[in-house]
């Protein structure tokens, strides 16, 4: 029983291995920062594990690593996505009429 | 757990595949960003309400989460779009630290003689965890100028940094195979912390970007790995898709430098200030000055003018005035493009974020190769607070620390501009030939200054 759990949760990591090299092969230079940016923020998802833990924490030592682990990966996902979220809205085409470009643009990023 | 929670894991996972597939292009890339993290929300809204907290741990859950999301979004709100590389390295190191964190808690709930489906994966998560926690502060303290960018290094560094790593896999060993108490973990995390340290302190500057993206992969694997312990499907995916995807990318970074990833790692590169490449060039040789109403005039009556824009620019936040000397010159029918090389600003893709900040249509950014060929055929290439990318050291000096990078081919123009604060060379340290060039103007002061009296000039003329 534990056998086969742990051979499907092989099956599914190498399976993602692959899916991870095919998704990003054709990935233009500009948005490799963003790419690894927003790549960041979903091994954020370390955040479901720190919570699992946190859960059932009981003596001091468990409660203490259970806390930094749940501060640790909330930084992480929230600012990994946040951070990417701020790159990629900058990337605009060119708008069909250019209003007038002197003045320097209005911050976008809140 | 149930059966709609795994459910829920494979929608997470897909949106995430998703997402890094729409990453991909410009035009769909924030969608891609939005997609993954609603595959988060999903996975994290599978697990949360399921979970039989204990009181102490509905309290530490709030209370991390209440104390983690604003450093998270400040943080990113906050931060100035040039220091985007380190701030990466900081949410990077953090995820690892968690993920070693969680490993090592997993690892003291199981007892004495864990399985070894347990303390493999737990080992690999701390041990990789720890690098990736220790070796990001690092780098971001070397981005963010509390070290020094250049390479510290000192005799036998090599061989030490082997003797831990070494250290680490007997330990390892001896923890999955031997160890009947979990305790022994505390050492390995140390090492592993101190192995992240030792890492990258002998990497320059320069190859930070390379290096970020390397711990980004680890971290992935990581994550993975603590999925592994704790039997997890929407970790080992998620951890698994960043660790692929991580490795392809750091691959393609270091290709973009014309260098081998061992290269970069291990060739301590920047440490060569005065090497054959100086010798040749900066003896004796005088440079050429401009006034802004020389260079203003020289623009104003140029046909086409290729922008080659690096850190210094982004430095001193010049990426406004810069777009206001192009719309300038483009009013006087001058055809302006920008000349992006794949590492200018401090890592790949960082230059088009900082010039899209300034809104500079992503169209008039050209990449390298397919810009290479217009200098022939340009006027004047305007370098902004560039150096290392046009130095043609890169192409006919095969004794320089750069040899073999792919320049942008600036010298091929009629005229070329400097705009730099002073004679210093650039980041990787080395000399720019370019710079004696007779066909080469020097503009000295802060870039943003310059830009601005530039387009008095311009305007003038």
């Amino acid at each position: 029983m534990t056998d086969t759990s742990l051979l499907n949760e092989f099956t599914v990591f190498v399976l993602a291995i692959f899916i991870g090299f095919e998704v990003i092969s054709k990935v233009p230079t500009i948005l490799h920062t963003p790419l690894m940016s927003g790549t960041n923020a979903i091994h954020g998802i370390i955040l479901v594990g720190a919570i699992l833990i946190a859960a059932t924490a009981s003596d001091p030592l468990q409660i203490v690593l259970g806390l930094v682990a749940v501060i640790l990966a909330t930084i992480n996902v929230v600012g990994g996505f946040v951070v990417t979220d701020r790159m990629l809205e900058m990337f605009k085409g060119r708008q069909p009429a250019k209003p007038a470009p002197t003045t320097p643009p209005e911050k976008t990023a809140g | 757990m149930t059966i709609w929670v795994s459910l829920a894991y494979l929608v997470a996972a897909v949106l995430f595949i998703l997402g890094l597939i729409e990453l991909s292009s410009p035009k769909s890339a924030r969608r891609g960003n939005q997609i993954a993290a609603v595959g988060m929300v999903i996975a994290l809204g599978a697990t949360i309400p399921l979970l039989h907290f204990t009181t102490a741990g509905i309290v530490i859950t709030i209370v991390g989460l209440v104390i983690g999301v604003p450093i998270g979004a400040i943080g990113a709100r906050q931060v100035k779009m040039t220091a985007i590389p380190q701030m990466v390295a900081l949410f990077n190191g953090v995820g690892g630290g968690a993920a070693a964190v969680v490993a090592v808690s997993e690892l003291l709930l199981k007892g004495s003689h864990p399985a070894f489906a347990v303390a493999f994966p737990s080992v690999f998560s701390i041990v990789i965890g720890s690098v990736s926690f220790a070796g990001s502060l690092i780098a971001f303290s070397k981005l963010q100028a509390l070290l020094t960018g250049t390479p510290i290094t000192y005799p036998g560094q090599q061989i030490v940094n082997g003797v831990l790593a070494l250290a680490i896999v007997a330990l390892a060993i001896y923890l999955i195979a031997v160890a009947s108490t979990p305790v022994i973990f505390v050492p390995l995390l140390i090492l592993g912390l101190v192995l992240g340290v030792a890492f990258v302190l002998p990497i320059g500057g320069a190859d930070m970007p390379v290096v970020i993206s390397m711990l980004n992969a680890f971290t992935g694997l990581a994550v993975a790995a603590s999925g592994f312990v704790l039997g997890n499907f929407a970790l080992i995916v998620a951890g698994t898709l960043v660790g692929a995807s991580g490795t392809l990318l750091t691959r393609l970074m270091s290709d973009a430098m014309g260098r081998s990833l061992g290269n970069v790692l291990f060739g301590a590169f920047g440490t060569v200030t005065a090497g054959p490449a100086s010798a040749t060039s900066a003896e004796g040789k005088s440079v050429r000055t401009g006034t802004p109403e020389d260079i203003g005039t020289l623009l104003a009556y140029s046909r086409k003018v290729i922008i080659v824009p690096g850190y210094g620019l982004a430095v001193a936040q010049g990426q406004h005035a810069v777009k206001e000397l192009a719309d300038e010159l483009e009013k006087r029918g001058v055809e302006v493009e920008y000349a992006i090389h794949p590492v200018a600003g401090r890592m790949p893709g960082h230059m088009n974020v900082l010039l899209a900040e300034a809104n500079v249509p992503y169209e008039q950014l050209k990449e390298m190769d397919q810009i290479n060929d217009e200098f022939k055929s340009t006027d004047v290439a305007l370098v902004v607070g560039a150096n290392d990318v046009v130095n043609p050291a890169a192409e006919n000096s095969p004794g320089s620390p750069i040899y073999g990078m792919p320049i942008l081919n600036a010298d091929q123009a009629k005229n070329i501009v400097f705009m730099k604060r002073s004679m210093r060379p650039g980041f990787a340290g080395i000399d720019n030939e370019l710079l004696y060039d007779p066909k080469t103007v020097m503009l000295f002061g802060d870039a943003k200054d310059s830009l601005m009296k530039l387009v008095a000039a311009v305007k003038a003329a």
